[in-house]
C-alpha cells in the first residue's frame, strides 16, 4: 500500500473531471479505432494480395531467359563490339532438368519443387481463336503450390492426373470461346501441332489477364504440344519455408544453377509497389489522426493546469518537487490515455469484426480483413505513448510554477 | 542567549529587477528560538512577505545566509529544499488555500503522506486528531470547498501542523477572518508555541494580534527598524 499520493492526487483530480476526462479519452479512443481499423484493412489486403499472387506466381522460379550474343573474346584494350547483336537462346527449356530439380530439392530452405512445361498456343472453337499459355503440369503438385482448387468454378482438377486429353481453362477464357464443361477444345501449339482436348474443370482468379489465357494441361501433352522429348521442362517452380525472405533464398539458389532465378517478388514488383504505398499512407494518416487527439490532451491538462496554479504552489509550498508534479499530471494524461487506449482498441476490434463479415462476392468472397495482434499492440502502445508525451509538456511547465508568484497576487 | 535557534538569518539582502532595480530586502539579520511567537509587521511594501518567503525557502534568489534549524539552507537545491520544507515548515496563507476538490481529512494528510513517515492509516488517525485539536474533527469528511473561512483557516492550519514542524509561517493569517475567528487562530498560534514548542513567524497587518506575540519586528524600507522583545524567560 505505498501508492504514492502523487497518484492519488492524479486520481482525484481525475475522478472530480469526469467529463473532462471522456472528452479527452475521447480524441484517443477514435484515434486508435482509426488505427486499428485502417491497419487491419492493409494488413488484409496485403495478406489478400499476397496470397493471390501466390495463385499465380510461385515462391522462386528457375527458368532460361534470353540472351543476347556476346562477343566470344577479347582484344587487348580494344572494345569488341558486336553490332546488331541477336537473342542466341535455341530453346527455353532447361538442359538436365531433373538433376536441377534433385539439386534444387536437397536446399533446406525449399519446401516444395515442380517442373512445368509451358507452351504457347491458341485455344480455337470453330472460327474464334484466342491466344494462350497452357501450363503443362503435375496436377497434384501444382494444386499444392498455387492452391487451384480454391480458384475452381466448376469441374474437377484431378481428372488432369490421368486424363492426357483434359484441360482446366480459364473463365476468361470459356466466355470468349463460349465453351463449358465437357465441351470440346482444339489447341494449336507454335508448333503447328494440333490437338482436341476435352473441358473439364474452369477456374478464375481474380486477375483477368490470367483468366483469358491460362490454362493446365497433363506435362505429358505439354511436351507434346512442344513437339519435345520428356526431359523437355521450361521452369522449375520451388515453394520456401518464408516466402517474405523470397530474394534471400533467390540469390542462395543463384548459386547452383546457371539459369536464372526469379523470385515472386521480382515478378509482383508493381503490385507490391501499391501495397507497400498503402502501407505508408495508412500509419501516416492514423499518426495525424493521433497527434489531433494528442492535442485534446494537451489542451485539457493546459486548461488544468491553468484552473490549479494555487493547488499546485500550495503542493510546492509543502514540500512537493518539481518532478512530483510532473508526475501528477503525467500520470493524468496517462489515466486519460490508458481509457481511450483501452475504448478504441475496443471499438476497433468491433469495426474489423464486423467488416469480416461483410461478403463481397467472388473471387474475393467475404471482406479480406482480420485481427492482427501486431496492429493491436502497436496500436496499444501508441496510444499510451502519445497520450504521456502530450501530457509532458503541460506538466513540465506545471513544474515550474514558481509558487512565490501565485502567492504574491 | 540559552535557548535553541531554529532559524537564523545572516546579512539577508535580495533585489527586485522588475520594473527597475530595488533593493527590497537589506541586511536582514535575526535568530528566532524555539517555541517563540514572532510576529512581523510594517507598512505595505516594507518588504515584510518577501523576507517570509526568503524564509521559506521558497524564495532563493537573495544575498546573505539562510539556516533552518542548524542547517544552511542558502544554496541547497529545490529538490533539497522542498523536502526540507515538507519536514520543518508548516505554511498558513491569508487564503487559506486548500486543495478544493479534496475532503478536509486528505488535505491535512497530504503533506504527510508526501513526508511519507507515518503508514496511511497513522497519518490518518494524526489528522483526525488535529482536527480535533482545531475543533474541526465533525467536519473532516466534508469537501474542503463546503466549509466557511474561518474554518477552511483552521484546516489549513491543521495541514501545516500535520509534519510537526519545528516552524509555522503566516502570510497575514488572520487576514482574511472576522474577529472572532482571527482571535481562535491566534490562541491556536499561543497554545502551539508555549505547549508545544513550535516557533511560528507570522506577518500581520493586525496590530492587536502582534501586540500579543512574544516579539515583534518591525520593518520598513526593507530594514528591520525595531525589535519590541516582549518575550523573556
Amino acid at each position: 500500500m505505498k501508492l504514492s499520493v502523487n497518484y492519488e492526487i492524479a486520481s482525484t483530480h481525475i475522478l472530480t473531471r469526469k467529463k473532462q476526462t471522456l472528452v479527452a479519452a475521447m480524441g484517443v479512443t477514435i484515434g486508435i479505432a482509426l488505427y486499428i481499423f485502417s491497419n487491419s484493412i492493409v494488413s488484409g489486403f496485403g495478406v489478400y494480395s499476397k496470397s493471390n499472387m501466390f495463385k499465380s506466381a510461385p515462391h522462386l522460379r528457375i527458368y532460361n531467359k534470353d540472351k543476347v550474343s556476346q562477343p566470344l573474346f577479347t582484344s587487348g584494350n580494344n572494345v569488341v563490339v558486336i553490332r546488331n547483336p541477336k537473342i542466341t537462346t535455341l530453346t527455353n527449356n532447361i538442359v538436365n532438368p531433373f538433376t536441377l530439380l534433385k539439386d534444387v530439392k536437397t536446399e533446406v530452405y525449399i519446401t516444395f519443387a515442380a517442373p512445368q512445361v509451358n507452351v504457347d498456343m491458341f485455344y480455337i472453337n470453330g472460327k474464334s481463336q484466342l491466344k494462350g499459355v497452357g501450363n503443362g503440369v503435375n496436377i497434384l503438385e501444382a494444386d499444392a503450390m498455387f492452391n487451384i482448387q480454391s480458384t475452381m468454378l466448376a469441374g474437377n482438377l484431378e481428372t488432369l492426373t490421368s486424363d492426357l486429353n483434359a484441360i482446366v481453362i480459364g473463365s476468361g477464357v470459356a466466355e470468349k470461346l463460349n465453351v463449358g464443361i465437357d465441351d470440346n477444345l482444339t489447341v494449336s501449339s507454335a508448333q503447328g501441332v494440333r490437338k482436341i482436348m476435352r473441358i473439364v474443370g474452369i477456374f478464375s482468379t481474380s486477375n483477368k489477364g490470367v483468366d483469358e489465357s491460362k490454362s493446365y494441361i497433363h506435362i505429358s501433352t505439354a511436351q507434346q504440344l512442344a513437339q519435345q522429348s520428356s526431359d523437355y521442362v521450361t521452369d522449375i517452380y520451388a515453394s520456401v519455408s518464408n516466402p517474405d525472405e523470397a530474394e534471400i533464398y533467390a540469390t542462395q539458389l543463384q548459386e547452383i544453377t546457371t539459369y536464372d532465378v526469379e523470385d515472386w517478388k521480382a515478378a509482383n514488383a508493381d503490385q507490391l509497389a501499391q501495397d507497400n504505398m498503402l502501407g505508408t499512407m495508412t500509419p501516416l494518416i492514423s499518426f495525424s489522426i493521433m497527434l489531433v487527439a494528442a492535442f485534446g490532451i494537451y489542451n485539457i491538462l493546459n486548461m488544468t493546469i491553468t484552473q490549479k496554479m494555487n493547488d499546485i504552489a500550495i503542493l510546492k509550498a509543502n514540500g512537493f518537487k518539481g518532478k512530483d508534479i510532473i508526475r501528477i499530471f503525467v500520470s493524468e494524461a496517462f489515466i486519460m490515455g490508458f481509457i481511450g487506449t483501452l475504448l478504441g482498441l475496443t471499438i476497433g476490434f468491433i469495426l474489423v469484426s464486423i467488416m469480416q463479415t461483410v461478403y463481397i462476392g467472388p473471387p474475393i468472397g467475404y471482406f479480406p480483413i482480420f485481427h492482427d495482434p501486431n496492429v493491436y499492440a502497436t496500436g496499444a502502445v501508441f496510444g499510451l505513448v502519445v497520450s504521456l508525451g502530450a501530457g509532458y509538456f503541460p506538466a513540465r511547465k506545471a513544474s515550474r510554477i514558481d509558487p512565490i508568484e501565485i502567492f504574491r497576487k | 542567549m540559552n535557548r535553541d535557534i531554529i532559524l537564523k538569518t545572516i546579512g539577508l539582502g535580495k533585489y527586485f529587477h522588475e520594473p527597475q532595480k530595488f533593493k527590497a530586502l537589506d541586511d536582514i539579520s535575526f535568530e528566532v528560538s524555539k517555541g517563540e511567537f514572532l510576529t512581523i509587521v510594517g507598512k505595505s511594501g516594507c518588504g515584510k512577505s518577501t523576507m517570509l518567503y526568503c524564509l521559506s525557502t521558497m524564495d532563493t534568489d537573495y544575498e546573505g545566509e539562510l539556516y533552518i534549524g542548524n542547517e544552511k539552507a542558502t544554496g541547497k537545491s529545490t529538490d533539497k529544499l522542498a523536502t526540507l520544507r515538507n519536514e520543518n515548515i508548516g505554511f498558513v496563507f491569508q487564503f487559506h488555500y486548500l486543495l478544493p476538490e479534496f475532503s478536509c481529512l486528505k488535505n491535512v494528510m497530504i503533506p504527510a503522506l508526501k513526508l511519507g513517515k507515518y503508514s496511511e492509516e497513522e497519518v490518518e488517525s494524526r489528522a483526525y486528531q488535529k482536527l480535533e485539536m482545531l475543533g474541526l474533527k465533525d467536519q473532516a469528511l466534508k469537501e474542503a470547498s463546503k466549509l466557511s473561512g474561518g474554518q477552511q483557516q483552521r484546516v489549513a492550519i491543521a495541514r501545516a501542523l500535520i509534519n510537526d514542524p519545528a516552524i509555522i509561517m503566516g502570510d497575514e493569517p488572520t487576514g482574511n477572518l472576522d474577529s472572532k475567528n482571527a482571535q481562535i487562530v491566534f490562541d491556536i498560534f499561543k497554545q502551539l508555541s508555549h505547549d508545544f514548542g513550535q516557533s511560528i513567524i507570522a506577518v500581520t497587518h493586525d496590530n492587536d494580534f502582534a501586540k500579543a506575540s512574544d516579539r515583534t519586528i518591525e520593518m520598513a524600507d526593507g530594514k528591520i527598524i525595531d525589535h519590541h522583545k516582549i518575550f523573556e524567560l
